[in-house]
């Protein structure tokens, strides 16, 4: 899959949005006033943020509205309507707080469960694919959640829980990623199910239906980005997880839990980006590649 | 609304024959020229004459190479070059409808054709993500989706001769390589090509139940040893040069430089 910038930094930054929000929503910490304020005011950015650059890929973004309508059938409608909740529940909660001193906690813990869902819903929207056989995984909701449980955690200053939550996500990468290597040899499609022409014997591409490049190519067939991906792998688990761990373990402080949100961002980043340029549609099949 | 419906009155698609389609990408030819002038946004292109071109296309051919499997009966089978057409299969349990969050792509009730509502598209991309035949692509003039329409717009309209109200790859292919019919009829002639043929489904594991289906390609003849009735009056008079060119033939031989 074409890695897009807009919809790497929309599922990195919302991701560690909502998971602060959720952490927040839970009254960890338990903040009032302008402290308060800081802390809605980073969830916010990151949760709005996200959301906003996610509307850079769409071809109309003015009809985005629209979205809200298939919520019974759609993940990402659904996804639509849990981030407005949990946005609109967490405004007066955070009010709440910033302003008056007081903790309306029932609306704390909605907001916290939308947050949740958001996530959740976005995971599945790749989840559900089955044509992205690596995405088409039990795993892959595990791990966008872990993901952000682990942020928020790191960004609301939960030390112990963020210590635990990362070791939890660094857990579900590696797995994620083993089980990932192996899910289109598992998934049982090849050239001979796609062109339904294995039975016969073994298929080869022998020539494209045309010569230049192509919208299915461009957004499905991504294998330049591939030849680093061991590397890429590499720096994504330190800067995600073991710089992390480390700094909170050695200088649980301002300085070191700040470079540790930073160090976490980025790796979480590059993880997001194999998680789309290691992808394979199984359309990328009919035309002898993958 | 992107909900799928339980069943459709008709399920009309096409029969793609693999043994006939000799590869000379008319029907993608056609089915650009009619789609990017009738329903919806033209099918652009982008650099058409430059270095990089790429455009909307509705309907590609591809090309196959299948070595078949050496079998007792014929144990160095020849290798087959299989031209194959692809366009959206208009699937029963189609993923592309119910992934779509705004309700612009949906699957009629009344003859099972897969359609988008342009003007409800937002450009996400996902019913394309979700389609494992690729059938869909998001045209980048307009940022809206496009997909094979079956010519919804030539197949019912009355101002077209009765022999014209048909998909237009299929009213173009001259070798008679696609058909069109009700495929949820038992009895229609596109139904009875299917079952005398062993039809197939692309992909049957990713459980779209796709309407279209694929004729696959009978085994080729063997190669016997001599098919040509002319061979025998073909054959060389003489096998060893006579008369002159014998006489030169040999004299060449003499001279040093060897024989070739």
């Amino acid at each position: 899959m074409h890695p897009a910038p807009s919809v790497i930094v929309f599922t990195t930054l919302s991701g560690l949005g909502f998971g602060l929000l959720l952490f927040l929503g839970l009254g960890m910490p338990d903040v009032t006033g302008w402290v308060a304020f800081v802390f809605f005011a980073i969830a916010y950015a990151l949760a709005v943020g996200g959301l906003l650059a996610s509307t850079f890929h769409l071809g109309h973004p003015e009809r985005a509205l629209k979205a809200f309508t298939q919520w019974r059938s759609s993940w990402l409608s659904r996804e639509g309507w849990c981030a407005v909740i949990a946005l609109l529940v967490m405004a007066p909660y955070g009010a709440g707080l910033v302003f008056m001193g007081e903790s309306y906690s029932i609306l704390g813990l909605i907001g916290a469960l939308f947050s949740l869902l958001t996530v959740f819903t976005t995971s599945m929207i790749y989840t559900q694919l089955k044509t992205i056989p690596r995405w088409n995984m039990k795993l892959t909701p595990a791990m966008f959640l872990s993901f952000s449980l682990a942020g928020g955690a790191l960004l609301s200053g939960q030390i112990k829980a963020a210590m635990v939550l990362l070791a939890v996500a660094a857990v579900v990468q590696v797995v994620y990623w083993k089980q990932g290597d192996q899910a289109l040899a598992a998934s049982g499609t090849d050239m001979g199910t796609a062109t339904g022409l294995g039975s016969i014997g073994e298929v080869r591409a022998f020539e494209p239906p045309h010569t230049g490049t192509n919208y299915l190519l461009r957004e499905f067939v991504h294998v330049v980005g591939r030849k680093h991906a061991a590397k890429l792998r590499i720096i994504a688990f330190t800067l995600a997880f073991v710089v992390p761990l480390l700094l909170l373990y050695l200088s649980p402080h301002h300085l070191g839990a700040l470079i540790a949100v930073l160090s976490h961002l980025v790796g979480i980043a590059v993880s997001r980006w194999l998680f789309f340029a290691q992808a394979e549609h199984v359309v990328g099949l009919y035309y002898g590649k993958r | 609304m992107t909900q799928l419906p339980q069943s459709t009155d008709r399920k009309m698609g096409l029969v793609i024959d693999l043994d006939t389609c000799v590869g000379c990408h008319a029907c993608v030819i056609s089915c650009k020229g009619w789609n990017t002038e009738n329903y919806g946004a033209p099918l652009s292109d982008q650099d058409a004459y430059g270095s990089d071109p790429s455009g909307t296309f509705l309907n590609r051919v591809h090309s196959f190479e299948v070595q078949p499997t050496p079998c007792q009966s014929n144990p160095a089978p020849e290798a087959q070059l299989i031209h194959f057409p692809k366009s959206c299969l208009h699937c029963e349990d189609a993923p592309c409808v119910t992934v779509c969050p705004t309700g612009a792509s949906y699957k009629r009730v009344e003859d099972g054709i897969v359609l988008v509502n342009e003007s409800d598209c937002i450009g996400c991309g996902l019913c394309a993500w979700s389609c494992p035949y690729g059938a869909r692509e998001l045209d980048q003039a307009e940022g809206v989706m496009k997909k094979c329409t079956l010519c919804v717009d030539r197949i019912y309209n009355e101002n077209l001769e009765e022999v014209d109200r048909v998909p237009t790859c299929v009213r173009t292919c001259p070798a008679g390589a696609r058909h069109f019919g009700d495929l949820g009829d038992p009895n229609s002639d596109v139904s009875q090509l299917v079952a005398e043929r062993g039809g197939m489904d692309l992909m049957p594991e990713m459980g779209t139940k796709p309407v279209n289906k694929y004729l696959p390609p009978r085994p080729k003849d063997t190669i016997e040893e001599q098919i040509d009735i002319l061979a025998p009056l073909l054959a060389p008079i003489a096998e060893e040069p006579q008369g002159f060119l014998g006489w030169l033939d040999k004299a060449l031989d003499k001279l040093p430089g060897g024989n070739a």
